[in-house]
């Protein structure tokens, strides 16, 4: 299928098998709008938020954290077998569309945001968009821009934090003693 | 193939009911909100017809339902995070407790997407088993359903037959697995261990049993007038309205959509196999437990033809024969210093999965279930997404229940078959 003309589209990727659409954040609703109506892409039926805070960062195994070449008379660390190419920014959020036709098309539309940055809501284009853009805010911190209904949707309302952020820590909840001021 | 509607008259809802602003809270009309007459209940969010910790807020105006909220995330516990902190193959574990009803599902879902970032070829044997053992968690997904469903409405000896049907596959499972539940039996490449010595005449056993107890679920539930009664016309949800909100499996089919990922978008050896898809057109409580029997009908006959290829494939390997990712042989690991290395490393710092993100998905018993990974090339994922099916069903309640008794609201939800392990994950 040829995407080209898509509304803010930035860059087309194929691997795996799959299509991933990066898309310009701006002009989201208008390409999701276009991928409904004229590329039969009918069912939202995923929006998955990444985190790449940290990304590459352990090095590679045999040097740390250069990419100048495997040293051999430097220890060994835990790190990676190559670095992974660079991400553009903090964050990906990825929606995952399926057309309800022969040979079952999907196709990943992905857009890049810095942290704090807002995604425009596309609850206008598929209703089911609610939940899912109420869990990337609520996990991943990442504001929606004319949601109906911006809580978060797992966690408690006074909730502090996003829990799926990688600079959020595993353990360590805060306990409040009684007696205490 | 759609099944056919015998003598069924109700009219098949029209027009979209999704509410408006927020597709997924029914909020009180203006004119009667302020009145005296509107009553305000919590149900749950322990309460035991809410499938796991649920709460509802419900408006009601007598016994009408005009308004609902569904607050979610109580047995929010992590698994994602988790799984990020995990090695692949220690990762594998959690995916199974995920839904904890579908489980071979899940496991199934999180295996083959690694295994498609590793561009792993999987033996013919070990495909063959998965598909058998997923259709037949299917079948005890769906009975834990029909066994809950039909006891909310008051009809508790449909839970004692479909638990003795249930334990069956239970018994099976544990046969294979050496677990009941949670079994991590689908490897990264293949299968755990081999398929023991007596499985398939017991499972033939089964196959044979499984049909006539399903007569005999009909025989209780589908012309019983109670049953009937509580079901037809009750918790619509039309075509139009189940693609916007992103639904998918049972609660699509039952809305007159002709779609299973396992037929449409063959993964495994579905298309090697022949199935059924039963399709209902009126999108209500009804049809999505007549789509749920006719499936557990269907995937009795997945599972014997799983079992056919399976006997003639006595022998085979069930593992990839890959040392770097699958574990080696228990027996070399006395005699070869190469595989003892393999092991440990494995064991230790785990397989590294190519840097890539994929997205598989595959028909669980609730719909689709999805899986998106991240990896960084290295031992660890980096990040795990599960599409949960009952997230979106769930969503889909303010929709399917407008203008219900407050009796009903419960079979309804119950219907969409959530499961809250997977919603909140």
């Amino acid at each position: 299928m040829a995407f080209e003309g898509l509304p803010g589209l930035v860059e087309t990727r194929e691997a795996f098998g799959e299509t991933t659409l990066v898309v310009d954040p701006a002009r989201l609703v208008e390409a999701c709008m276009s991928l409904r109506d004229e590329h039969g892409f009918e069912m939202l039926i995923d929006i998955a938020a990444t985190d790449y805070l940290g990304w590459g960062a352990p090095g590679v195994s045999g040097y740390i954290g250069t990419a100048t070449g495997r040293n051999l008379n430097r220890p060994m660390t835990q790190g990676l077998q190559a670095l992974p190419a660079p991400k553009p920014k903090r964050f990906s959020l990825n929606y995952h569309l399926l057309a309800i036709q022969q040979g079952a098309p999907r196709v990943r539309v992905q857009v890049w945001l810095d942290d704090g940055e807002a995604v425009p809501s596309v609850v206008s284009v598929w209703p089911g968009a609610d939940w899912f853009e109420r869990e990337a805010w609520d996990m991943m911190g990442i504001p929606v821009e004319g949601h109906p209904h911006p809580e978060r949707l797992l966690m408690d309302e006074d909730w502090e934090g996003h829990p799926l952020r990688k600079d959020y820590p595993l353990g360590g909840e805060p306990v409040r003693f009684s007696g205490e001021e | 193939m759609a099944v056919t509607q015998e003598s069924r008259a109700d009219p098949i809802y029209d027009g979209t009911r999704i509410p408006s602003p927020i597709p997924t809270v029914l909020e009180v009309d203006p004119a009667i909100r302020d009145t005296d007459d509107i009553l305000t209940v919590n149900f749950g969010p322990n309460h035991p017809s809410t499938h796991g910790v649920l709460r509802l807020i419900v408006d009601l105006d007598g016994e009408v339902v005009v308004g609902l909220h569904a607050k979610v995330g109580y047995v929010h516990t992590g698994f994602e995070k988790n799984m990020e902190q995990k090695s692949w193959w220690k990762a594998i574990t959690y995916a199974p407790r995920i839904d904890y009803l579908a489980y071979q599902n899940n496991e199934l879902v999180f295996v083959l997407a690694i295994e498609k970032l590793l561009g792993l070829e999987v033996p013919a044997k070990a495909t063959w088993m998965r598909m058998l053992l997923s259709e037949l968690n299917r079948i005890h997904s769906h009975l834990v359903w029909l066994a809950t469903g039909a006891l909310e409405l008051g009809a508790i000896s449909m839970f004692w037959y479909a638990f003795r049907e249930r334990e069956m596959i239970l018994d099976l499972s544990e046969l294979v697995t050496g677990y009941r539940m949670h079994t991590r039996y689908f490897q990264t490449g293949g299968l755990a261990e081999d398929i023991p010595p007596g499985f398939y005449p017991e499972c033939r056993k089964f196959v044979e049993w499984m049909p006539k107890a399903i007569v005999d679920y009909d025989a209780l539930l589908r012309k019983n007038e109670i049953w009937e009664d509580r079901t037809r016309g009750l918790g619509l949800l039309n075509r139009a309205d189940a693609i916007a909100l992103g639904q998918s499996g049972p609660v699509l089919r039952a809305s007159g959509v002709d779609w299973d990922l396992r037929r449409d978008d063959p993964y495994l050896f579905y298309d090697r196999v022949n199935f059924r898809v039963p399709v209902l057109p009126h999108g209500d409580t009804y049809d999505r437990y007549r789509v749920r029997i006719e499936e557990m009908r269907a995937s009795v006959e997945i599972v014997e033809q799983c079992l056919d290829r399976l006997e003639r494939l006595e022998g085979e390997p069930w593992i990839a024969d890959d040392r770097k990712v699958v574990l080696p042989p228990r027996e070399e690991l006395h005699t070869s210093m190469e595989s003892l290395i393999h092991h440990f490393k494995i064991v230790t710092e785990g397989y590294s999965v190519p840097e890539g993100e994929v997205y598989v998905a595959v028909e669980s018993a609730r719909g689709e279930l999805g899986c998106y990974i991240v990896s960084d090339g290295g031992p660890r994922p980096w990040r795990v997404k599960f599409r949960a099916p009952s997230f979106a069903a769930l969503a889909a309640t303010a929709t399917t229940v407008q203008g219900a008794y407050i009796a009903d609201l419960i079979a309804i939800v119950g219907s969409l078959d959530t499961l809250m392990g997977e919603v909140d994950r």
